[in-house]
């Protein structure tokens, strides 16, 4: 039986500081091998997958582009993006309810990315557990579909302020669920002011030039900031 | 539910600083966790007894201090309280601001070890 009393310590560490070590030296790699990295979150159903396939499959003409995708089981994803002629990896979670550096470092490990100017990391179908891990990801995109609601991003602040531009998806519906542009707009900007908003069909094409035209310039923008001397 | 995930994040970190601090068990972990953090409160204090099972940390209490939103305000030029996260708003101006200041943390902060 110890003795030792009870003593008060100082700590200072976050929580997740080993995700956010593996996420840094992600982030490093890719900006060394100049590839741009875009994570896309979202409710299950909002059409992450066929919104990816869409950009894989344009991008695919003129840049080379890659994805991994997360899902609790199945390769079904993986399956449909093969389509794109791109390059994808299915990243099965098992229990595992958002992806996390370590398991996006270790599903690249047979990959160049010297071969890559785009990847795309898809997470898992969520809108909750996915804002507390950094992947390393230059730009995180939120999607909402029309068929969801407009107050989604009140219910789910979080993750839409972690966001840095929400994707408004399945447009092509718009009318016949009486969506309310204007009011699902307003309540993304109430809880992320100035928030980039994009809103595209990926069954049309409806607004994809305008998602791919902003996308090659951010990854123009960054890799400009590096090649400029400090 | 990332709140097992997050719980033994805090054993690994918790264990870590136990060693290095040359003790042999912990009998409270402080933290101190942003409501940006994306960690419900009352998730995280159910699945911590079940992560800390079996190790260093069991029985341990787990002391949670909430971290309000602080964003700056450009038109006050000042660091404002969100009141409520589905609105980012100046509580003072009632200007949009979006410049997180504070309300993401995920800290451990102290440990009471023996």
């Amino acid at each position: 039986m110890s003795n030792a009393q009870p003593r008060m310590i100082e700590v200072r560490q976050n929580i997740l500081k080993h995700n956010d070590q593996v996420a840094r030296d992600l982030r490093r790699r890719f900006h060394d091998a100049g590839v741009y990295v875009v994570s896309l979150v979202s409710s299950p159903g909002s059409g992450k997958t066929a919104f990816l396939e869409k950009t894989l499959t344009t991008l695919h003409a003129t840049h080379r582009v890659a994805a991994l995708v997360g899902d609790l089981a199945t390769e079904n994803d993986a399956v449909r993006l093969a389509r794109s002629q791109a390059p994808v990896k299915q990243i099965v979670t098992g229990t595992v309810c958002h992806l996390e550096a370590a398991m996006v470092e270790k599903a690249l490990e047979e990959w160049k990315l010297e071969d890559l100017d785009f990847l795309f990391l898809e997470n898992v179908g969520n809108l909750v557990c996915p804002s507390s891990y950094d992947l390393g990801e230059d730009l995180r995109l939120v999607l909402l579909s029309v068929t969801e609601g407009e107050d989604k991003p009140l219910k789910y602040p979080t993750i839409f302020n972690t966001a840095d531009v929400a994707i408004i998806t399945k447009s092509d519906l718009a009318a016949a669920v009486e969506f309310d542009a204007a009011a699902a707009e307003a309540n993304i900007q109430r809880v992320r002011p100035g928030m980039q908003m994009m809103t595209v069909s990926s069954k049309t094409g409806a607004g994809m030039p305008e998602w791919i035209a902003s996308l090659i310039a951010k990854a123009g923008q960054r890799s400009s900031k590096e090649v400029s001397p400090v | 539910m990332h709140e097992l995930s997050i719980a033994l994040s805090i054993v690994d970190v918790a264990e870590e600083e136990m060693r290095k601090n040359g003790g042999t068990q912990v009998t409270a972990v402080h933290l101190k966790l942003g409501v940006l953090s994306g960690v419900v409160r009352e998730a995280l204090l159910s699945a911590y007894g079940l992560a800390t099972e079996g190790t260093a940390l069991a029985g341990s209490s787990l002391v949670i201090e909430d971290l309000p939103v602080i964003a700056h305000c450009a038109k006050c030029d000042a660091p404002r309280a969100i009141n409520s996260i589905d609105w980012f708003i100046c509580p003072e101006c009632q200007s949009p601001i979006s410049d997180v200041l504070q309300g993401r943390e995920m800290q451990v902060v102290a440990m009471e070890i023996q």
